[in-house]
């Protein structure tokens, strides 16, 4: 007979009997949200190269100060200390960088991934002690919602980018209807940030979910299945949108350093 | 008919080590079937705890090649038999002896939660009147079978081991089921933030990962209930809303 010592005993970090690559999703998602992080940080601070034609960058939507057309408010304020870096993309982009942070989806991932609490189901763990998000500072994870809020306008901003993108000015200054690659980039960014954000946890609570009697009330009804819809597939659509997002902001980076060429379809 | 070596966890509370035990398997056995074959054949003194043998009574949970799962649920031709398969007893649980362990902490647990208050019956001849649409939502979690395989999973309780403060992923199931039934009128939302400590499950998911009865606990119980704690405590438009309507148990028990 045959012996292999082993106590019952809390796990050392990484220590696990599971026999499958557990490591693989956490890595993989690990390297999906470092890129992102480095990318979209890079692109917010460069201030340039964010317009094309009719296309707005979705990191730079709304561009409330801004030397683009696009701008609500005209050039860089008056105001902003001439010490600090300017770029439209930084008076807007805390918006959905903290809806995403504080999403239920990516704080099971990234808990896992940069925090390894745990590393992966039934896969020891690195520290001892914890505090979940029950104590300062993951407590603040419960401002989600008013992130939602906030979210929810920037897909109105968004959809109104796609409108702005079918609109096209020629050489002699005339404005006419068009569809470009990028038209349908930027639409595909809003519908999957628009299943993103409508499949939220939280959207779904708050338009139905709190309620324990739904069925006398038809038009929550209605909203909380399609927000459950969406939800079923969560995970998906926040990864999705997130690749989308970066694609997007990157197409018309390299439209307007002139790399890539846009074609118009229409 | 071939050959495959099990490697089980052997020993009384908590000292033990592994064993191997090469025995013949054929097309159609699960882990439990390999297990009985060990314990008629080369020891008859392991322990093991199972019941239905069809996946419904939760008897017979145990972490086969590191994974929770119950053991009747677990067909061989799903693992590697090439190499040994290991079955060891639940994490989270006192051990008892082999492959059992002493789940009664659970138990203790569901004593504590409030228990289903209905509202007042609304026929003359005391019965209630309610719509399948708003039952369906609580049916998911009725399929529970209390394996406790997600109270194993749960990292809380199994490597941070704080039984004290928090109740689990399978007692939030429960207080879900009764916090989002159509005809209960009692509140738990302090209890579930305090006493309950739902605060400490940071959605790893891995219960839901686990369940054998396919239960979203995740997003359809614990999120929706710290979403409830959320509308108490950590909501200043809420509160706002309440103030003004007066009451404190919020929206969800509006009709």
């Amino acid at each position: 007979m045959a012996y292999a010592p082993l106590p019952i005993a809390p796990r050392r970090f990484g220590e696990t009997m599971r026999t499958d690559a557990w490591w693989i999703q956490p890595a993989v998602i690990f390297l999906l949200f470092s890129a992102f992080i480095v990318y979209s940080t890079w692109a917010a601070l460069q201030g340039n190269h964010y317009t094309y034609g009719p296309y707005l960058s979705p990191f730079y939507s709304p561009e409330l100060f801004g030397d683009s057309p696009h701008a609500w408010f005209g050039a860089k304020p008056g105001w902003w200390p001439s010490w600090l870096l300017f770029s439209p993309a930084i008076l807007i982009l805390w918006a959905p960088g903290g809806f995403r942070f504080t999403c239920y989806y990516y704080r099971g991932a990234y808990y896992k991934s940069f925090w390894a609490d745990p590393p992966n189901c039934a896969v020891g763990e690195p520290r001892s002690s914890y505090l979940g998000e029950r104590y300062f500072p993951l407590i603040f994870q419960n401002i989600h919602r008013f992130f939602l809020y906030l979210a929810l306008v920037f897909l109105v901003f968004l959809a109104h980018d796609v409108w702005q993108a079918l609109w096209f000015t020629d050489a002699a200054g005339h404005r006419s209807f068009g569809i470009g690659v990028g038209t349908l980039v930027l639409a595909a960014n809003t519908t999957l940030l628009g299943g993103y954000t409508l499949g939220c946890h939280s959207l779904r609570h708050m338009v139905g979910g709190i309620l324990d009697r739904i069925a006398e009330r038809p038009v929550r009804r209605a909203m909380y299945d399609c927000s459950s819809c969406l939800n079923r597939n969560h995970m998906q659509w926040a990864r999705l949108s997130l690749v989308m997002v970066m694609f997007a902001d990157l197409y018309i980076r390299l439209c307007s350093m002139g790399i890539w060429t846009d074609w118009r379809l229409l | 008919m071939s050959t495959a070596t099990f490697r089980i966890w052997r020993g009384e509370r908590g000292d033990g080590r592994f064993e191997d035990y090469p025995t013949t398997v054929s097309e159609g056995m699960v882990v439990l079937d390999a297990v009985h074959q060990i314990q008629s054949d080369q020891a008859n003194d392991l322990a093991c705890r199972w019941n239905c043998k069809a996946g419904k009574c939760g008897s017979c949970s145990a972490e086969i090649n590191g994974k929770p799962r119950l053991m009747c649920m677990t067909r061989l031709n799903e693992l590697d038999l090439e190499r040994p398969v290991t079955i060891e007893p639940m994490r989270a649980f006192p051990h008892v002896r082999d492959l059992v362990t002493d789940v009664s902490w659970n138990f203790r647990v569901k004593q504590k939660i409030q228990k289903f208050t209905p509202t007042a019956p609304h026929a003359a001849d005391g019965t209630w009147r309610m719509q399948q649409r708003d039952i369906d939502r609580v049916q998911e979690f009725r399929k529970c079978i209390e394996c406790f395989l997600c109270q194993d999973v749960c990292h809380v309780l199994r490597d941070h081991q704080l039984h004290d403060e928090f109740v689990g992923p399978r007692f939030l199931v429960h207080i879900a089921a009764l916090e989002m039934h159509p005809l209960d009128t009692a509140d738990r939302t302090a209890e579930l933030r305090e006493a309950h400590g739902v605060g400490y499950c940071n959605i790893t998911k891995c219960c839901t990962t686990v369940c054998p009865e396919s239960i979203a606990i995740t997003d359809n119980a614990i999120i929706p209930l710290k979403e409830r704690v959320v509308d108490r405590y950590y909501d200043p438009l809420k509160a706002l809303v309440r103030l003004v309507r007066g009451g404190t148990k919020g929206e969800s028990r509006a009709t």
